[in-house]
């Protein structure tokens, strides 16, 4: 049964098939067995997942249970979550247990999903890799020299080797669709807006937001309907109305205005690569959709715009983690500087200093025109660009990433080789659209994710879009074997 | 060289909101070491800021009330810096897009002249917590209740001159936040604050002097003695061939001197950016009509009327409209006894002077408006005179009752039976031969000495005006 | 342009950050090629265009004025690195 997804586990439970103490079961065993190697949880709550299970399982044979009563699920350890360690992949964090809840794991409590566990991330949710994390890199399940992606790396490798029925996930550049596609798992990041951040920690507070590892688009709905919509706690939620992500899931495609946009097809894809996404493109079009090449003139700048924002934000917002009312804090400090500064620069990683010195340099006094308010306009063209797009348009396609995983340890040399594995997905950040990557094919037997962008709030359409093409096809069924 | 003097005040306003800025934890005063300080105001890590409507309205409130363009879009940054009572490292607050724009108030200086004083700007703010200094083996102690607390911060342009000129900016800002009720205005508690950038140049020059900013002036009387002797040193400074090096200095009360603070010498770089936690605050006229509807009448409104209403002159109607709290009770005053001059003078002179003796603001005064009123009541109907009034006001602060019924308890009551003050004046023209003689060869001022004697034998308790009169008919027969 | 020794020196106290000399050379070879990628961006005139802060085109929601938290310092103060008398603690602060 836990190869099953989500949603089949949800009818499971709902027809008895299964109870869910024993499917939490299944899974912390699975966990037990791999999670060792795999490294994907960084906190296993066995004994939460148990007491959850046994309510979801009480609250069935009351007849109070819903879609998600009993699923078990795991969570990316940067929402917080009451009682229990949330690091955030930080020695920093490495002690931090929050009193309360964040709001995406609070709705997911409520609708009676079992917590299995928190997942390994690059530490502070920075990394393409989940290389960074202080609890050590993830392995990918598909061959386990590999990455699995990252920041979101322990969400995606727990969903692909089959340890948790589905997970949450943030993508602030990539960290949702490229961990999904490096893993062969479907990875939706929402539109800006659509879930809230309050009680995720924070990266890059413009940029952040919220989205679900699965196997499927389906899967992904049933999440999206727990997580999404407004929270008066967080300011920057949006108030338009959620929908129910499963009700339009098989509309037909007949008519769907698919855009390739011409820079994610040119120079630095592989042909491979291209040919296996071409092919994903040309399934679309036997379902109905119309193809046309699209431009997106300034995405070649979204990289370098992205390095000047995320750091700056990301600068301040990791500016309270000082030793003063929780976390990490040196020890024997000799005064207020000392402790402040081996504080900092022993509870955190390299490239997390790293990005707090380019966002520090990047707004510092004579830079700030330069970097940061030059950055904001690249963002607005980058955004104009979009919209130009999607008046001939309604979803844009192409890759997820240039290739497939790569080898652990591979790439730390140049910071910056690391930063362009994102190529593709940080317009989709700047510009606050939703993206979606879903599995499209295999290379060597690894995984190749296929990116799928929408309009404003459009996730709705982008599920159906992407359920459709796993109705056509079954990428998204295969597993890595152990 | 004759020196003229240069000064900004940055005055920090605690706005007077139920929560915080940004949380919904209460901004009471004096609670126990951090047992207002939330999640939020605490930094933990994934919470975030919804802004309070009420603080966004009393600075809105604050701009029309000094004739200041409204920011219809406000912006939010973040003003990056660590202290221990900073919790999450940036302080949020505006910079670009403030609430409150360019404005203007008009200060009345002590002898009477006026002066127009121009606000550049006030905007919105966090409060930080306290270091407290005591002893912790060593250590500071870090309080955040405050921290998350609404300020305003009103800038003003570097218009005034004087440190006279500068207390009186702040007295008259002092006034405006209370009139608006948006600060408690209490210089003792922090509620209200003041920095003040201080230079001097040759007068007559039009160019600036380096400036120096004092940090921590907690009176409106240290204003005065921080500016002045700021001042003196930095005159003192040039005149010895040095110059002034740009810099913060503290105040210090105890030793009435200013000190260069080490702490803050490296210059900062406070790296503001657009917080991008909060949207742009935006709104709308009916948003500002709504809010110009509950503003009250103002300082400089109020004085007119007062003048208008009741011939007060502008002096008297100046220091009555200072303070809301005295002019809500002279107007009381006035109301009841339906005699504004002498509750003018009532208010002004022996109240306030009761008041100042024993430090009492006006709403905790023994004496209610309405006793007072009945004091004058009684001048007024010839029950006592003013002399006697002060009798039974000195009885009512001791307790004794309303004036009726100290008067009656006393047997204070003028004496205006005619029958009793002519045996009183008749027996005082026959006791003074020498003093009628005077007075009838001309030398009327003598009434003055008739007048004293008929009293002293009343033991003060016959109508002046009554004897007065019977005294001049008499000594003209 | 390449980052100096010193301004990397600079921007690390400012971020309170301590690093070793080899760290700081790392940090100065490492930031001056992100400066590299970053520098890209001045390839493209933007002279006209308004700055984005925020790709979610919204404006500020306001938040009634209540008190709607309460007291939770012991909770919040058993987290704390060092805590007494609720106050926390933190080596001396000069001013």
């Amino acid at each position: 049964m836990i190869d099953s997804t989500l949603a089949e586990i949800s009818r499971a439970l709902e027809n008895r098939d299964i109870s869910s103490v024993e499917i939490t079961k299944a899974y912390l065993d699975r966990i037990a067995q791999e999670n060792a190697d795999l490294n994907a949880f960084i906190t296993v709550t066995e004994d939460l997942a148990m007491a959850q299970a046994e309510a979801a399982d009480k609250k069935r044979s009351e007849g109070s249970a819903g879609a998600f009563t009993g699923i078990p699920i795991a969570h990316k350890d940067l929402f917080c979550t009451n009682g229990i360690r949330t690091s955030c992949g930080s020695k920093m964090l490495d002690n931090f247990i929050a009193p309360y809840n964040a709001t995406v794991v609070e709705r997911f409590n409520n609708a009676g999903a079992v917590t299995l566990g928190k997942t390994n991330m690059d530490e502070f949710a920075m990394g393409s890799s989940n290389e960074t994390s202080f609890y050590g890199p993830v392995k990918n399940p598909w061959d386990r020299s590999l990455v699995p992606g990252g920041s979101s790396g322990g969400s995606a490798a727990a969903v692909a080797a089959r340890l948790c029925a589905g997970a949450t996930a943030t993508d602030t550049g990539g960290s949702i669709r490229q961990p999904a596609s490096f893993s062969g798992i479907t990875g939706i990041k929402p539109t800006y807006g659509r879930v809230s951040r309050w009680g995720m920690v924070a990266f890059a507070s413009s940029l952040d937001q919220a989205g679900t590892m699965t196997q499927s688009a389906e899967d992904a709905a049933l999440m999206l309907n727990v997580m999404a919509g407004m929270d008066e706690k967080d300011s920057t939620c949006s108030t338009i109305d959620t929908e129910d992500y499963t009700a339009s899931l098989d509309k037909p495609l007949e008519g769907l205005r698919i855009g390739l946009p011409v820079e994610h097809f040119s120079e630095g894809l592989s042909a491979d690569m291209e040919e296996c996404i071409r092919d994903a493109v040309g399934e679309y079009e036997k379902l109905g959709a119309t193809v046309k090449d699209i431009q997106l003139p300034n995405s070649h700048l979204s990289v370098s715009a992205y390095y000047v924002i995320a750091p700056a934000e990301a600068s301040a917002n990791l500016s309270r983690y000082d030793g003063v009312r929780y976390g990490y804090r040196c020890d024997n400090p000799v005064d207020l500087e000392d402790m402040y500064k081996r504080t900092r620069s022993e509870g955190f990683g390299t490239e997390v200093k790293r990005r707090i010195m380019v966002g520090t340099y990047a707004l510092s006094a004579g830079y700030y025109d330069a970097y940061y308010r030059k950055a904001q306009k690249i963002r607005r063209l980058i955004k104009n660009d979009f919209q130009s797009a999607f008046e001939e348009v309604d979803v844009i396609m192409g890759p997820t990433s240039p290739h497939t995983a790569f080898a652990i340890g591979s790439q730390n040399d140049d910071p910056v080789t690391m930063y362009l594995e994102d190529i593709y997905t940080i317009a989709v950040n700047l510009a606050g659209l939703p993206g979606i990557s879903i599995p499209a094919g295999f290379i060597n037997n690894l995984p190749v994710g296929l990116q799928i962008v929408g309009k404003d709030f459009a996730e709705a359409q982008l599920l159906n879009v992407a359920h459709k093409f796993q109705q056509a096809t079954d990428w998204h069924k295969k597993a890595p074997q152990d | 060289m004759e020196w003229e003097t240069v000064i900004g005040l940055e005055v920090h306003v605690q706005l007077s909101t139920a929560s915080k800025l940004f949380s919904g934890t209460s901004t009471e005063f004096g609670a126990e070491p951090n047992t207002q300080a939330n999640i939020y105001d605490l930094a933990m890590p994934g919470t975030l800021p919804v802004l309070n409507s009420e603080a966004l309205k009393m600075a809105v409130k604050f701009g029309l009330a000094i004739d200041a363009e409204i920011g219809k879009t406000s912006v939010f940054d973040r003003k990056n810096y660590f202290y221990p009572d900073l919790p999450k490292g940036y302080q949020t607050s505006q910079l670009d897009f403030p609430t409150v724009g360019k404005g203007s108030l008009v200060i009345n200086m002590e002898d009477g002249t006026q002066k127009t004083i121009g606000v550049t700007r006030a905007h919105m703010e966090e409060d930080a917590g306290k270091s407290l200094h005591e002893d912790f083996h060593g250590k500071s102690g870090i309080d955040l209740n405050r921290a998350g607390t609404p300020l305003l911060e009103i800038v003003s342009e570097p218009d005034l001159r004087s440190a006279k000129e500068a207390v009186a900016y702040l007295k008259k800002l002092h006034s405006i936040v209370c009139y608006l009720g948006i600060s408690d205005g209490d210089m003792s508690q922090g509620s209200m604050r003041c920095d003040a950038n201080v230079s001097i140049r040759p007068k007559g020059s039009t160019e600036l002097g380096m400036r120096t900013e004092i940090k921590n002036i907690n009176s409106f009387r240290f204003v005065e003695k921080a500016i002045n002797i700021e001042v003196e040193r930095q005159i003192d400074l040039i005149e010895d061939g040095g110059t002034v090096t740009q810099e913060t200095r503290l105040y210090d009360s105890e030793k009435n001197e200013t000190r260069s603070m080490r702490s803050k010498e490296v210059a900062n770089d406070y790296r503001y950016f657009p917080e991008p936690d909060l949207l742009p605050v935006v709104i709308d006229d009916s948003f500002i009509e709504a809010v110009r509807k509950t503003l009250p009448e103002l300082p400089d409104a109020k004085r007119q009327r007062f003048q208008e209403q009741y011939g007060l002159s502008e002096y008297d109607a100046m220091v009555l409209s200072a303070d809301l709290d005295t002019a809500n009770y002279f107007e009381e005053v006035a109301a009841a006894c339906d005699d504004a001059k002498l509750s003018a003078n009532w208010v002004m002179g022996d109240l306030q002077a009761y008041l100042n003796k024993e430090e009492l603001p006006i709403t905790q005064s023994m004496i209610s408006a309405e006793a007072l009123a009945g004091i004058i009541s009684r001048i007024k109907d010839n029950t006592i005179s003013s002399k006697i009034a002060k009798t039974v006001f000195e009885s009512m602060l001791a307790g004794e009752g309303d004036a009726d019924s100290i008067i009656e308890s006393k047997g204070l009551k003028q004496v205006t039976d005619t029958g009793a003050i002519e045996t009183m004046v008749d027996e005082v023209i026959a006791n003074n031969p020498t003093q009628v003689q005077q007075y009838k060869d001309g030398k009327e001022q003598v009434i003055g000495f008739f007048v004293g004697q008929v009293m002293k034998a009343s033991q003060g308790k016959a109508n002046p005006g009554q004897v007065n009169q019977m005294l001049k008919e008499k000594l003209s027969q | 342009m390449p980052m100096e020794l010193a301004n990397v020196e600079n921007i690390a106290h400012l971020a309170r950050l301590h690093l070793s000399d080899e760290e700081k050379k790392e940090a100065a070879d490492s930031m001056s090629n992100i400066l590299k990628l970053i520098d890209q961006m001045q390839s493209v005139n933007t002279d006209n265009i308004e700055p984005l802060a925020h790709a979610f085109d919204n404006v500020q929601r306001l938040r009634y004025d209540a008190v709607t938290e309460t007291n939770t310092r012991d909770e919040l103060q058993k987290i704390a690195p060092e805590a007494e008398e609720g106050l926390f603690l933190v080596p001396k602060v000069i001013e």
